[in-house]
C-alpha cells in the first residue's frame, strides 16, 4: 500500500510538471499579450512605449527564461504580480477561493444529496410513473444550459417577487449568506444532479439484478434494508467516479454561473485573466485547479477501497 | 353644482400642496449612488485610459483646471466653466492661455494644490517629464503646446506655437484631470488620488469601486452624496435585471441599447431614461495602399452602395444619426448641415441611383453580375462592431461585392490594422471633444496613431491647422463643414452612422445630465443628490 501511495504520489508530481508546461505554451500561442490588449484599448499602438513595457512586465524575455522565473517563483511560493491590477497576484487570488469553493461545494451537495436518493427511488420503482417523471426531470436537468437556467430563475424573480438573488458581499446572517450561494449553487448543480440521478439509477438496476440481492430479499432483508444497506453500497463506486469527474468540471459551469449570478469567484476571474492575458493570474490559478483535479481524482481512488472492500492497493 | 366647487377646491388645494412641497424640497444631503459598472477598468488612472469605462467610475475623484458645466447637456466654448483654475485669459496674440489657480485646494492626502501639480501633469503628458505614464494616448492633444511656466504657486500659462482656441476644450474634458506631483503614475493607476468631491476607496478587479464623499471638498455644500458604488458587472441581462429589480440607482450611462430602453420602460415604468447621442460613429476603414482598394473608383463605388438609414432602423430602431466626420446637428457643433450633407456621393436619398452609379463604377474596375469581387470585411469580436459589419457585407452584395466576415480578438485588431493586413474593416470612432481639433488631428492627420488608414492629404492638413487657428466661431465652422466634405468625398474613413445609446435612472436620482455630444465628460457627480 505504501509504494503504492508513493508511486502515485511520484505520478502526480510528473504529471503537474506536465500540467505546467502545457498551461505556459499553450497560453503563449494564444496570439497576443496584455501590451497588445492595453494598446487595443486605448485606441493606438505606439511603438516605443509597447517596448517599454513589454519589457517592464518581462514578457521580452526568450519563453524559457520566462517559464524558468515562473515555476521558480511558483516553487517558492512567489507568484507574481497581475498585469492588470498590479497588485500580487495572490493578493488576487485568495479572496476569491473561497466565495467559488462555497458555491462549488454547496452544487456539489446538491448534486448528490438530490441526484443519489432520486436514482435510488427511480431504479427500485422502475417503470412506474414516478420513474418517468424523474427520468424526464434528468433529462432536463442534462439539456438545460446553467447559464439559461441561471437567467430564467434571475428573470422570474424580478418579474415575480420584484427581488433578485444577486450576490452579496456582505451579507448580515448565515441564512443570507446561505441564500446567495443557494440560488446560484442550485442552477450550477440542477446538471450534475440530473448526472448523478442517471449514473445511480443504471448502476443501481445493474446491481438490484445481482443474486445475492435476491439471496437478501430471500432471506426476508426489508426492503430499505436491501436497497441502501446492500445494493446502494455496492452501485455508489461509478457514481463516485463521476462526482469526482463533475467536481473536475464544474469550474466550466462555474464560469457561466459566476458571470450571470455575478459572483466574484474564481471561475470569472479567470475568464477576465484570460482576457487580458494576465499570465501571472492565469497560470497560477489553473495550476492550482490543476492540483485540486489530480488530488481529487488521488482522493477518489483512495475512497474505492473505502467503499469496496474487495478493493486492495497492493505492489 | 356644490359637490363640483368642492371638488375644485380639493384639487387646488392639491395643486398648491405640491407645488409648495415641490419649492421647498432643495438638494438632500446624503445617500450612496449605487450604479453598475459594464466592466472591469485596466486601472484607474484617467490619463491612461481610452474608454469612458475609466471616466465614469474615477472622473468624480479629479478636478479639471476648467471643464464643461455639468448641468448643460450640450458641450461647447460657452458652457466652460473654470475648476481648480479661477479664471482664464488668452495673451500674446493667443499664443498663451493663463489661468489664475484657485488657493486653499487640497489633495486628497492633505497636501496643497499648487502651479507645479499642473505643470507636472501637462508636462507628462507631453512626454517631458522625468516620470512616464505608463500609456499616453492622448499626447497628441497637446503638439501645439511649447510649454507650461508657472508664476508663483498659483499661476500657470499655457505658451503655444500658434493659436488653438480649442485647447481650452480639450482642457475641459473628462480626460483631462490635474493629477498631484507627488504621487507616481503606477500608484495612479491602483490608488488615485485627486482634488474632487469624492475621494478613492478601493477598486476591486471585476468586483466593485468605491468612492466616498470628500469633507474637505474647496466648493462649499457639495458633494450632496455621501459616496458612489459601482458593482462590476459585465454580462448586460443580469445587470438590466438588477436595475429593475431596484437593487441599482442608475444604469452605467449611455450603455443601454434602444431595445434595451423599451425594456426598461415596461419592466419598470417609472424609471426615467434618456436617450442621447454619444459621439461615436461607425465607419470603414479601407486599406488603399493595396489591391483592390487602391483603386479609387471601387472606394467611391462602396462609399456609393451604403443605405445608412437601414444601418440605423436595424440596430437603433430608428434612432441614430447621419452624418460626416463630425457629430450632425443639432446636438453635434460642428456637423454638416443636411443639405450640405446630402450633395456628398453616397448621401443622397435615392438608394437606388447611388446603387446604380456604384455598379457602373464597379464594371468600370472590371467587375459585374458574372465576376464578383471577393473581400473579407475585418472586424473586432464585439457586437457593437460585428453588428454593422454583417449589415455591411449585405449592402455590399447589391454592388458584386462579395465579403466575407472576419472577426479579431480585440488584443489582435489593432497590430493587425497596423500591419495593413485587412482590405477593409469595420471601426468606431469615439470623440471625446465635440471639436475638430481632437477629431481631424487624431484621426486623419498624416502620420498620426491613430489614423488607422494612413489617409494623407497635405492640402487638407493645411486646411486642419487654418480652422484650429479661426477665432471667429462662423467661419471656422465653414471651414470645417469644407474639410469634413473632402474627407468624406475622398472616401478617408467612410462614416457610416452616429450612434445613440440610453442611461436610465430611478425617479429619486436628482440632478442628472446627460451629454448630448461627448459620453466622456459628464461625470463628477458633485451635483446630484438622492430624494429619498
Amino acid at each position: 500500500m505504501f509504494a503504492y501511495l508513493v508511486r502515485r504520489l511520484f505520478l502526480m508530481l510528473v504529471t503537474l510538471f506536465g500540467i505546467s508546461i502545457v498551461i505556459f505554451f499553450l497560453l503563449r500561442i494564444v496570439p497576443g499579450n496584455i501590451v497588445d490588449i492595453l494598446f487595443a484599448a486605448a485606441g493606438y499602438v505606439d511603438p516605443a512605449d509597447k517596448v517599454n513595457l513589454e519589457k517592464e512586465l518581462g514578457i521580452d524575455q526568450p519563453l524559457v527564461v520566462q517559464y524558468l522565473h515562473w515555476i521558480g517563483g511558483f516553487l517558492r511560493g512567489d507568484f507574481g504580480y497581475s498585469y492588470v491590477s498590479e497588485k500580487p497576484a495572490l493578493q488576487e487570488i485568495l479572496p476569491r477561493i473561497p466565495i467559488t469553493a462555497r458555491l462549488a461545494g454547496l452544487a456539489l451537495l446538491f448534486s448528490a444529496s438530490i441526484g443519489i436518493p432520486l436514482g435510488v427511488i427511480s431504479a427500485v420503482k422502475q417503470g412506474t410513473k414516478l420513474d418517468y417523471a424523474l427520468r424526464v426531470f434528468s433529462l432536463s436537468g442534462l439539456s438545460l444550459p446553467s447559464f439559461w437556467l441561471g437567467l430564467l430563475i434571475l428573470t422570474a424573480s424580478v418579474a415575480m417577487f420584484g427581488q433578485m438573488p444577486i450576490f452579496n458581499p456582505n451579507p448580515q446572517t448565515w441564512l443570507e449568506a446561505f441564500a446567495t450561494y443557494a440560488v446560484p449553487a442550485a442552477a450550477v448543480g440542477f446538471r450534475s444532479a440530473a448526472l448523478t440521478m442517471r449514473i445511480t439509477r443504471s448502476s443501481m438496476l445493474e446491481v438490484l439484478r445481482q443474486d445475492y440481492i435476491r439471496t437478501a430479499r430471500a432471506k426476508g432483508a426489508s426492503d430499505a434494508a436491501v436497497n441502501y444497506h446492500h445494493a446502494l453500497k455496492n452501485a455508489i463506486l461509478p457514481v463516485i467516479t463521476v462526482i469526482g469527474i463533475e467536481a473536475a468540471f464544474l469550474i466550466g459551469g462555474l464560469i457561466v454561473t459566476e458571470t450571470v449570478f455575478n459572483i466574484p469567484g474564481v471561475a470569472r476571474f479567470l475568464v477576465e485573466a484570460i482576457r487580458w492575458r494576465d499570465y501571472p493570474i492565469v497560470q497560477n490559478l489553473v495550476m492550482f485547479i490543476a492540483i485540486v483535479v489530480v488530488f481529487a481524482n488521488f482522493t477518489v481512488d483512495m475512497l474505492y477501497a473505502v467503499f469496496d472492500p474487495r478493493i486492495r492497493f497492493t505492489d | 353644482m356644490r359637490s363640483v366647487w368642492a371638488l375644485a377646491a380639493v384639487a387646488a388645494l392639491s395643486v398648491l400642496t405640491t407645488s409648495t412641497t415641490t419649492l421647498a424640497a432643495g438638494p438632500k444631503q446624503g445617500g450612496i449612488l449605487r450604479m453598475y459598472h459594464r466592466d472591469s477598468p485596466a486601472n484607474a488612472s484617467i490619463h491612461e485610459g481610452a474608454t469612458y469605462s475609466v471616466n465614469i467610475p474615477f472622473m468624480p475623484v479629479f478636478n479639471n483646471l476648467v471643464i464643461f458645466k455639468q448641468d448643460v447637456a450640450q458641450n461647447s466654448m460657452d458652457s466652460i466653466v473654470p475648476e481648480l483654475a479661477e479664471s482664464w485669459a488668452w495673451v500674446n496674440d493667443n499664443k498663451t492661455l493663463t489661468f489664475k489657480l484657485r488657493q486653499g485646494v487640497k489633495w486628497h492626502d492633505g497636501k496643497p494644490f499648487t502651479s507645479a501639480d499642473v505643470k507636472c501633469t501637462f508636462d507628462m503628458l507631453m512626454g517631458k517629464a522625468q516620470q512616464k505614464f505608463r500609456q499616453n494616448p492622448r499626447k497628441a492633444w497637446y503638439n501645439e503646446v511649447n510649454d507650461i511656466t508657472t508664476n508663483g504657486d498659483f499661476e500657470v500659462s499655457f505658451n503655444l506655437k500658434r493659436p488653438q482656441p480649442s485647447l481650452l476644450a480639450l482642457l475641459a474634458s473628462g480626460y483631462t484631470p490635474v493629477y498631484p506631483c507627488h504621487v507616481s503614475p503606477a500608484e495612479m493607476r491602483t490608488h488615485p488620488i485627486g482634488t474632487g468631491p469624492f475621494k478613492f476607496v478601493e477598486f476591486k478587479a471585476n468586483e466593485s469601486i468605491k468612492l466616498t464623499r470628500n469633507p474637505d471638498y474647496w466648493r462649499e455644500g457639495r458633494p450632496y452624496l455621501d459616496g458612489i458604488e459601482f458593482t462590476i458587472i459585465p454580462n448586460r441581462s443580469t445587470a438590466i435585471l438588477a436595475f429593475v429589480a431596484g437593487k441599482f440607482d442608475m444604469t452605467f450611462p449611455t450603455e443601454v441599447t434602444i431595445p434595451l430602453v423599451k425594456d426598461v420602460k415596461s419592466q419598470a415604468p417609472n424609471a426615467i431614461c434618456e436617450i442621447a447621442p454619444t459621439n461615436v460613429s461607425t465607419n470603414i476603414i479601407v486599406n488603399s495602399t493595396a489591391a483592390p482598394f487602391d483603386n479609387a473608383d471601387i472606394r467611391r463605388a462602396m462609399a456609393l452602395a451604403l443605405d445608412r438609414k437601414a444601418f440605423i432602423s436595424i440596430l437603433f430602431e430608428g434612432q441614430g444619426d447621419i452624418g460626416g466626420t463630425m457629430l450632425p446637428p443639432p446636438n453635434g457643433l460642428w456637423g454638416m448641415p443636411k443639405e450640405m450633407l446630402e450633395t456628398i456621393p453616397g448621401y443622397g436619398p435615392d438608394v437606388k441611383a447611388n446603387r446604380d452609379e456604384a455598379r457602373k463604377l464597379m464594371q468600370k474596375a472590371g467587375y459585374g453580375p458574372d465576376k464578383h469581387l471577393a473581400v473579407k470585411v475585418s472586424t473586432r469580436n464585439i457586437p457593437v462592431y460585428r453588428d454593422p459589419a454583417v449589415i455591411l457585407i449585405d449592402q455590399l452584395k447589391s454592388i458584386y461585392i462579395d465579403g466575407e466576415l472576419d472577426v479579431v480578438e480585440t488584443a489582435n485588431w489593432f497590430p493587425k490594422i497596423a500591419r495593413k493586413d485587412y482590405m477593409i474593416g469595420l471601426n468606431l470612432t469615439g470623440n471625446a471633444v465635440d471639436d475638430p481639433d481632437q477629431s481631424f488631428y487624431e484621426n486623419y492627420s498624416c502620420g498620426s496613431e491613430r489614423n488607422y488608414t494612413n489617409y494623407c492629404n497635405k492640402e487638407i492638413e493645411k486646411l486642419f491647422d487654418v480652422q484650429s487657428q479661426e477665432t471667429n466661431i462662423d467661419k471656422r465652422k465653414k471651414l470645417v463643414w469644407e474639410i469634413d466634405k473632402k474627407l468624406q468625398e475622398d472616401v478617408a474613413r467612410p462614416i457610416i452612422f452616429h450612434s445613440r445609446m440610453g442611461t436610465c435612472w430611478q425617479p429619486y436620482v436628482k440632478g442628472v445630465t446627460i451629454m448630448t455630444n461627448s459620453s466622456y465628460n459628464g461625470y463628477r457627480y458633485e451635483d446630484l443628490w438622492l430624494d429619498k
